[in-house]
C-alpha cells in the first residue's frame, strides 16, 4: 500500500461507457477510493451496496466514495443499474489494473485488485488506508473513523 | 475484536432474561434471504439455550436494494409501541418472499393490533430516526453483511448456519458457568 500522507496519485478511468473520471477533479472532496476484486458478489454482504446506503453519511464529511475494479465499463454498467448505486465505478481495465498497480494493490496471481480502501482529504492527501482479507468487506467503521479524524484534526488546527 | 456501539440499552428491542449470561444481538435486513435462514436457526437457540440467552434485534435494511425493509422494520417498531414488536418480527420472516405495504397492514389486523394507531405509527419520523440509528450503530460496529452477530458486545465472525452458532454460544456458556 501507498504510505500515508504523500499525494494521491492522479489517473484517470472510465465512469460510464463514454465518460472519464479524473482523481484531481474531485480535489476539494474527501474521496473514499475502494479497490475491490470483482463486480457481482453476493448482495447481503456486498462492500459497494453497503457504501450506496451511505450517502448521508459521506455528506456530513464532504466525502464521496468512487469504487475501481478491473471489471469493463459495461459490466459496470449492468452492475450499477442492477444495485441501483449513487456513486461511480471506475473501469480498471485497459492497461489492466493500472491504477491498482499505482496504488500497489493489484494481485497478479488472479488478475484482480486486492480489497483495499484509501481515504485521500481536500487535498488530495494519502490518510488512510485499509488491505482487507480479499473475500471480507471491510465494513464502514474504519472509513468513518478516518473521515472524522480528518475533520476533528481541521478543528484542532484553526 | 471488533465491538458493538452503542452497548445494548433500554431502547433495544430485546428478548428473554434481561440478566442471561449471554446477550446475542442480530443485525439483521427483514429483505434479506440471509436473514430469513438465520430465523429459524435463532428461534432453536432461544428455545435450547432459555433463560441463558437475551436476544436483541437491529435492523440494518439495505434499502437501495431491498425496498421492503425499512418499512418492514418501522412495522415491527409501530407494533413495539402496542407491545407486538416479537410478534411482528416473526411473522414477516415467516412470509419474507411476499412482503409489500399492505401486508404490513394485514399483519397488523392478524396481530390484533389498533389499526388506526399502527398506520400512524407507522409515519411517525421518530420511529424512523429510531430505525436509522440502529442502521448507524451498525456502521460504527463494522457490521459487513447481514445477519451479523455480536455475542456479549464482540462481534461474531464465524459461521451462523445449522449448529455453528449454537455450538459456540454453549462454549461460551461452559467458560462463563464455570467463572
Amino acid at each position: 500500500m501507498l504510505p500515508i500522507g504523500i499525494l494521491a496519485p492522479d489517473f484517470e478511468l472510465f465512469s460510464t461507457p463514454d465518460q472519464k473520471l479524473r482523481l484531481s477533479e474531485l480535489k476539494g472532496k474527501k474521496v473514499v477510493l475502494a479497490f475491490y476484486p470483482a463486480d457481482w458478489s453476493p448482495v447481503c454482504g456486498d462492500q459497494m451496496s453497503l457504501y450506496n446506503e451511505m450517502g448521508k453519511y459521506f455528506a456530513r464529511h464532504n466525502a464521496m466514495v468512487v469504487g475501481v475494479s478491473v471489471d469493463s465499463k459495461w459490466s459496470h454498467l449492468a452492475f450499477i443499474e442492477d444495485r441501483h448505486f449513487h456513486f461511480p465505478l471506475l473501469s480498471d481495465f485497459e492497461p489492466k489494473g493500472e491504477v491498482a498497480r499505482l496504488y500497489q494493490v493489484y494481485d497478479a496471481g488472479t488478475g484482480e485488485s486486492k480489497r483495499a480502501l484509501y481515504v485521500i482529504d481536500e487535498n488530495s492527501v494519502i490518510r488512510w488506508s485499509y488491505l482487507s482479507p480479499v473475500g471480507i468487506n471491510p465494513g464502514a467503521d474504519g472509513i468513518l473513523n478516518a473521515l472524522e479524524e480528518i475533520d476533528n484534526l481541521k478543528m484542532v488546527i484553526q | 475484536m471488533t465491538q458493538l456501539i452503542p452497548p445494548v440499552s433500554i431502547i433495544d428491542n430485546s428478548y428473554g432474561n434481561p440478566a442471561a449470561l449471554i446477550e446475542l444481538v442480530e443485525f439483521g435486513d427483514y429483505e434479506c434471504p440471509y436473514c430469513g435462514r438465520a430465523y429459524p436457526i435463532v428461534k432453536n437457540i432461544q428455545k435450547i439455550l432459555g433463560s441463558d440467552l437475551k436476544f436483541v434485534f437491529r435492523n440494518f435494511p439495505l434499502r437501495k436494494i431491498h425496498p421492503n425493509a425499512f418499512p418492514a422494520a418501522l412495522a415491527t417498531e409501530a407494533a413495539a409501541r402496542q407491545n407486538r414488536f416479537w410478534e411482528m418480527h416473526d411473522i414477516i420472516f415467516e412470509n419474507q418472499r411476499s412482503l409489500d405495504a399492505d401486508k404490513f397492514i394485514q399483519f397488523g389486523v392478524i396481530l390484533g393490533l389498533d389499526p388506526d394507531r399502527f398506520k400512524t405509527d407507522m409515519q411517525d419520523q421518530v420511529l424512523m430516526a429510531k430505525v436509522s440509528k440502529d442502521f448507524e450503530s451498525g456502521l460504527r460496529s463494522g457490521v459487513n453483511r447481514t445477519p451479523t452477530f455480536f455475542i456479549n458486545g464482540i462481534k461474531y465472525e464465524d459461521h451462523w448456519s445449522d449448529y455453528h452458532l449454537l455450538e459456540h454460544l454453549r462454549s461460551v456458556l461452559g467458560e462463563l458457568s464455570v467463572k
